[in-house]
């Protein structure tokens, strides 16, 4: 049997980028695409390759890189961290009073976007509501395990002397009125039922306390009763417990012939600070190089941050001396959480998730077959 | 239509009453995912199938389950062909077309797919659990920054 040689792997997964074109970006690690090969499936060779790097880690936001895994499989877990990591938020608003300038939908709307958290226990514990059917009277009935009560009662009103402050000329609305703004900490939750005992390590409530949901004027009042609910962002994107979570893939620069001097300044310039590090050419090297001592060359220092702009292709000068590509198996995820999750464990979630996506649809086919 | 002259009635509203169950629950995910019928449901067998050909049609799956499956299926040997497709972006079903050499049955075949897939998510569990670890103990170069720079 074959067995390619590191360099061989390391060209089949590289992807090609050209001027206009890209090319080798499909995996063809396949058991008979390469003949006389064997990919077959194998558990300890993915154990012996698959590599995880981090590069940031705060609770908010993550880089991390996953080298060795198929974009298949990497997809995956973006897909699910995007749209079926459950997360709590406003789903039906009763609206009692409204009298501000706001109409009740843009409000209800608004109110439904402001990301919640809670305890993970809680949330664990929190079931996915059911909405009534016609079929089945009395369903859909909101509970204790799968809705949550917050409510919002706000009136503005004058301050004392703040007409008269006002005649004079004041425009300061922090010196004229009370509760002129309406913020996401004025939303109050209400435990009910057991939901005292399984959010007592994190109360419900809004991830920022400073969203400003509207502004009102004196007279105007504000009395509403909001149900928050457990859902999914394949539902709705306010679901969603990440702000963004993307992959990229590794570029790669390799410069094929010496660019040095003047080019080697221009090239660099043709990257993000940072990618092309300009050396010294040392007296060895300048014979070799055919060039004069200490004069500059182009050397890749981190393509990393390199955006993969193809600026450098655009330029007669460096035809045929570098070539452009990227890391067919190595991501560079990107996870900024919304605060319900720490956008680590959002990352495990999505595994896990996947797995028990798998285990589900392994449990019915064999319900299947027997 | 109100009778002409009538004052307009306010429509009666009433905000439903939250209840507090009295059942006992756990604090276990919910149950539809230890239901193994309702995941029985979920899945049929295309007409036209055979033992070494067949097309399976998922409920509530898309490209997240489909394309991973397709990758780990067409990794076995045993596998002729793999393929999927969302038949229409408008009903939540995936279909899943296996078709194998020498007699493989297609089941077995798509039963080891789902295993491997699933062993794939544990490694990478471990792995990832042992960087961030390394990570947050200092023990790892930080070195590698994102295109614009950021820590």
């Amino acid at each position: 049997m074959r067995v390619p040689s590191q360099a061989e792997l390391q060209e089949r997964k590289r992807v090609q980028i050209g001027i206009e074109t890209t090319s080798n970006a499909q995996s063809t690690d396949f058991p008979g695409h390469w003949p006389g090969e064997n990919h077959e499936w194998n558990l300890d060779y993915i154990k012996e390759n698959l590599n995880v790097k981090f590069h940031t880690s705060t609770p908010f936001d993550s880089e991390f890189s996953l080298i060795g895994i198929d974009t298949s499989v990497a997809n995956a877990f973006r897909r699910i961290l995007l749209a079926e990591i459950p997360t709590l938020a406003i789903e039906t608003v009763f609206i009692y009073q409204n009298t501000s300038v706001m109409q009740d939908e843009v409000l209800a709307h608004r109110l439904g976007l402001i990301p919640l958290q809670a305890s993970r226990r809680g949330l664990n514990w929190m079931k996915w509501y059911q909405k009534p059917t016609e079929e089945d009277e009395g369903s859909g009935a909101p509970s204790d395990y799968n809705c949550a009560i917050l409510r919002l009662n706000v009136k503005c009103e004058w301050q004392e002397g703040g007409l008269q402050r006002a005649a004079r000329g004041e425009t300061d609305p922090d010196k004229l009125y009370v509760n002129h703004s309406i913020y996401a900490r004025d939303l109050q939750w209400q435990a009910i039922g057991k939901q005292a005992e399984m959010f007592a390590d994190g109360p419900i409530q809004a991830v920022n306390p400073d969203i400003l949901i509207m502004k009102l004027r004196p007279g105007q009042e504000i009395e509403l009763l909001m149900h928050a609910m457990k859902g999914i962002g394949q539902d709705h994107a306010k679901f969603s417990p990440v702000a963004t979570a993307s992959y990229r893939l590794l570029p790669t620069i390799d410069i094929m012939k010496p660019i040095i001097g003047a080019d080697a300044k221009k090239f660099a310039r043709c990257f993000p600070k940072g990618v092309i590090r300009l050396d010294s050419v040392t007296s060895e090297e300048a014979s070799e190089l055919d060039c004069k001592e200490n004069e500059v060359k182009a050397v890749v220092a981190n393509p990393m941050r390199d955006t993969v702009s193809r600026e450098c292709l655009r330029h007669a000068e460096f035809k045929d001396k570098v070539k452009l590509g990227r890391v067919r198996d190595h991501f560079i995820f990107r996870i900024e959480s919304t605060g319900q999750w720490e956008s680590e464990d959002l990352f495990l979630e999505s595994v896990k998730l996947l797995k028990v996506k798998c285990q589900r649809m392994r449990r019915g086919l064999d319900a299947m077959m027997n | 239509m109100p009778p002409a002259g009538a004052e307009p009635q306010p429509q009666s509203f009433t905000t439903p009453e939250v209840q507090v169950s009295d059942q006992p629950h756990d604090t276990e995910e919910a149950d539809a995912y230890m239901d193994p019928n309702l995941d029985r449901e979920r899945i049929r067998i295309l007409p036209g199938s055979s033992e070494t050909a067949a097309s399976f049609q998922f409920d509530n799956e898309d490209h997240t389950l489909g394309n991973a499956l397709r990758y780990v299926i067409m990794k076995n040997p045993d596998v002729e062909f793999c393929g999927y497709s969302i038949p229409h972006p408008s009903e939540a079903k995936l279909n899943l077309r296996i078709q194998t050499y020498d007699n493989v049955s297609v089941y077995t075949v798509l039963e080891k797919g789902l295993k491997d897939l699933e062993d794939l998510c544990d490694v990478v569990i471990d792995k990832f659990t042992v960087a961030r670890e390394d990570f947050k103990s200092g023990g790892q170069d930080t070195e590698m920054r994102d295109a614009w720079g950021r820590v």
